[in-house]
This record gives C-alpha cells, sequence and structure tokens, in this order.
C-alpha cells in the first residue's frame, strides 16, 4: 500500500485527507485516490491527466520524472507527496 | 428590490448593494484567491464564479443565493489531444496546449433555454452546459474548424473567448469574440460557424493581412439587448460597429482622448449609445495624462463625451480590464474597477461618478445582477 499525503495548502479548495492506496506506478495509486476523492483529481491534474505545472509530487522522497504519464514506479510502503511547488502559481 | 453588483478580483470577489446611503461592499466571497469572472443567470437565480489558483488550475463555483453560499460545480475540460498530434501556434510555431488556462466568459443562454450556459475559454474553446454549469461539453464543430487554429495570443499566451453574445429574439444565434481570431457567428445552435468580423481592422498585421477577419483582436463585443444587430466592439486598434448583426463592421475614427481600451458597455434599450473607458494605445495602456475618463456616444458614434466628474484627474494610472466595466439593466447605472483597485459607480448614465473604494485588489470583472 502506498501512503499517500497532500500538501496542506490543497485542503482549503478540496480535501485530501491522506489515505493508503494500491498501486505500483504513480498513475495507479492517484487514480485510487481518486476513486475515494474525485474532487481532488482536477486540483493535481490538468484536463491532458498530466501533472499540473505548478505541482510537485515525490515519491519516497524522489522527485517525480514521468509527469506526463506518471509511470514512475512506486514501492510497497512507499509514500506519495503531492505538494505545491515554490515556483511560479502565485504572481502576487 | 436592491442593486447589486458582483466584483471579480486579484484576491477575492466583492459583493456590492445600494443601500440608503449609497453603494457599498456587502460581503466578500473567496478572500485571498483569484476570482477572475462573476456573472448572475437572471433566470435561475444562480451566480458564477470562476478562480484562478495559480497552483491548483481553474475552477469554477455556483451560488444559489447571490453569493451567500457556494458549490464548486464542474470546470470545462477540453478533449484529449489525439495520440501524435501536435498542433503548433501560428504565430510563435510553439506546440499549442489543450488544457484550460482561464474562463473568459460565462454568459447564460436565451430565456427559453434554462439550464443553458455557455462558456469561452482560453486557449480557443466554448463550451456549452445544459444543466446549470453541473457539466460541460466543448463545442466541436468550432473546436475542430481548421481556422480556429490559426487564433493566436492577444496580450496572453493563447487564443481565448471573451465574449459570447445570444440573440434574445433567437437563441440559437450567437455571436462570440475571440482575442485574437476576431468575430464568429452560428445561426443553428453551434452546429455550423462564420466567420463574421468583415470591416475589422489589425494595426499589428502586416498591411496587406490587415482586413482578414480571422487575425482581428476584438478585446470586447457587446450586443444591444433592445436592438440585437446593433454591436458594439473594443478593438484592439479602435472602436467598431455593427448594425447588420455582426457580418460588417464600421471602424469609428477620431474619438478623443484616445480610441484604445478594453472594455465596452452598450445602453440595453438604446443602440446608438455606448461607453467606453480609454487608455494610451497598446504599448503603454495608462490613461491619457493621467486622467481617468469614461467615453460616452448618444449617436452612434458619430460623436462623442468625455466624461471626468467624479473621476481622478491627475497622476492616475488605473486600467480597466475588458470585462471590469458594466452598466445594468436600467442603463442609468453603471460601474467599473481598475488594475489598481478602485471602483466607480455612476448613476446618471456616466455623468458624474463616485468611488466606492479606492483599495480593492486589482479588479478583474465588474458585472451587475
Amino acid at each position: 500500500m502506498a501512503h499517500v499525503r497532500f500538501t496542506a495548502n490543497i485542503q482549503r479548495h478540496v480535501a485530501c485527507p491522506p489515505e493508503d492506496v494500491e498501486g505500483a506506478t504513480l498513475g495507479a495509486v492517484l487514480d485510487a485516490y481518486f476513486v475515494r476523492h474525485p474532487a481532488a483529481r482536477g486540483y493535481v491534474l490538468d484536463d491532458q491527466g498530466r501533472v499540473r505545472k505548478h505541482m510537485a509530487v515525490f515519491i519516497g522522497g524522489r522527485q517525480l520524472e514521468d509527469r506526463r504519464g506518471l509511470a514512475d514506479p512506486v514501492g510497497p510502503d512507499e509514500a506519495v507527496d503531492v505538494v505545491q511547488s515554490l515556483s511560479g502559481g502565485a504572481t502576487s | 428590490m436592491t442593486e447589486v453588483c458582483h466584483v471579480a478580483t486579484r484576491k477575492g470577489l466583492f459583493t456590492l448593494e445600494r443601500a440608503g446611503a449609497g453603494w457599498g461592499i456587502a460581503r466578500a466571497s473567496f478572500l485571498g484567491d483569484n476570482c477572475t469572472l462573476a456573472v448572475a443567470d437572471p433566470r435561475s437565480g444562480h451566480l458564477f464564479a470562476t478562480l484562478n489558483h495559480g497552483h491548483f488550475g481553474v475552477k469554477m463555483h455556483r451560488s444559489p443565493d447571490g453569493g451567500a453560499t457556494w458549490q464548486e460545480i464542474a470546470a470545462p475540460v477540453y478533449p484529449e489531444k489525439p495520440e501524435g498530434y501536435v498542433p503548433k501556434t501560428p504565430v510563435e510555431g510553439t506546440p499549442a496546449d489543450w488544457a484550460l488556462k482561464l474562463v473568459w466568459a460565462i454568459q447564460p443562454g436565451g430565456a427559453d433555454e434554462p439550464g443553458v450556459i455557455w462558456c469561452g475559454t482560453m486557449p480557443g474553446g466554448l463550451f456549452r452546459s445544459t444543466d446549470h454549469g453541473d457539466s460541460w461539453a466543448i463545442n466541436r464543430p468550432l473546436w475542430d474548424d481548421p481556422r480556429r487554429e490559426e487564433w493566436f495570443g492577444g496580450g496572453a499566451d493563447h487564443p481565448g473567448i471573451h465574449s459570447i453574445c445570444v440573440d434574445p429574439r433567437d437563441s440559437a444565434h450567437v455571436l462570440i469574440g475571440i482575442s485574437c481570431g476576431g468575430a464568429w457567428r452560428t445561426r443553428d445552435g453551434g452546429a455550423t460557424w462564420d466567420l463574421a468580423g468583415t470591416g475589422m481592422r489589425a494595426e499589428f498585421m502586416p498591411p496587406e493581412r490587415a482586413f482578414e477577419p480571422n487575425v482581428q483582436d476584438p478585446h470586447l463585443l457587446v450586443q444591444c439587448p433592445r436592438d440585437p444587430d446593433v454591436l458594439w466592439v473594443q478593438h484592439h486598434n479602435g472602436i467598431f460597429r455593427s448594425v447588420d448583426g455582426g457580418v460588417t463592421w464600421l471602424e469609428i475614427a477620431d474619438v478623443k482622448p484616445s480610441t484604445f481600451g478594453f472594455a465596452v458597455a452598450v445602453h440595453p434599450h438604446d443602440p446608438e449609445t455606448a461607453w467606453f473607458v480609454p487608455a494610451i494605445k497598446d504599448e503603454k495602456r495608462i490613461p491619457v495624462d493621467g486622467r481617468v475618463v469614461v467615453t460616452r456616444t448618444r449617436d452612434g458614434g458619430r460623436t462623442f463625451e468625455t466624461l471626468s466628474r467624479g473621476l481622478p484627474q491627475e497622476h492616475a494610472y488605473d486600467l480597466v480590464f475588458r470585462h471590469a466595466l458594466d452598466v445594468d439593466a436600467t442603463g442609468t447605472t453603471l460601474a467599473f474597477g481598475s488594475t489598481t483597485g478602485s471602483l466607480w459607480i455612476s448613476e446618471d448614465g456616466g455623468d458624474s461618478w463616485q468611488a466606492v473604494s479606492a483599495n480593492l485588489p486589482p479588479v478583474h470583472a465588474v458585472r451587475f445582477a
């Protein structure tokens, strides 16, 4: 089971509680998470299913590589952290 | 009935009401969030607001009670880009994206189609809902038109649909404005589309292409509800007017202090009367001589008055964005807001103005309920 955790900043807009979900890739893990919390999907992924430009994902502390296909492997018991990058996003 | 005006700003949505003593801010919603547009649907009483979260994307919210309570609703979603298909932007030649950047227009459909809402987006999408915004479908005939891929950004990285006019005589007759893609018209509710900007002139293009309808940059396109064949456009390099439903346009030149601006409002009952907020043209975008003024014509653009009573007349650098000027249903009360957070209201058709606030966040849009 992957342990999925979200930045506190997102909680103001949509509830994203930590969850343990199954999945061998980031895409599978997030799909499983969004089944339980469908409103969160659009806050993390864009129209084409890519990680939003100013969002960042760490898997076991490693930075996500495949922002488009979400094919990065997720090991059993690994933490998946969804955070916002400090680049961009807020213009003022 | 209390008159209400919604002001969408960089840091929230502010609802103004007219109480006994005058206009004031009655409510703040989404404080701290970038609210880019707020539009009331007079048929259902719904209020729609769009938020543009820098990190989390573009969201839409709907209120059944004028902003007291809100519910997040679906945001428009672009279709999946076909595998291997890499459309390029026509000017820069960079890959064109198929993902929502901005909701730039929300327009309730006709009185005979409750629940229908049109939505214009950046990049270049037109969406339609038949269930008050619970779900959206992109208009494929327009999206799939190869001429749509010739649109390009005006002041932004992507082209966008910012104006949607639904003919009150025929809900299937819709005219839209695109920066930069001119004006497009459907007569059949969106099944087929025609380019409709003949007569518009683009100074920013090579001379031999200046009159191509599909390259025009209408900053805003508005329709007179009483006489829907009359439309006004504040264009990137001038003011244009149509009296034939947008098929052909005549340029109105030599308006002092400037024909550059973003916003235009047309009187709901008098197609000859329209208001503009002029500025020094595109490379500067500040009021001429540091004076905030509104220009008004009451004779179809033959003559204009410069209205300044109550507006700052020295060292004022307020810019008014395209959706930040509005006129109410009577044609008497107007409001506009600026990039530097000022909000003015007139209750005499623009003859005089009062400042409701000079300390708002940058104003994106002003809309009477």
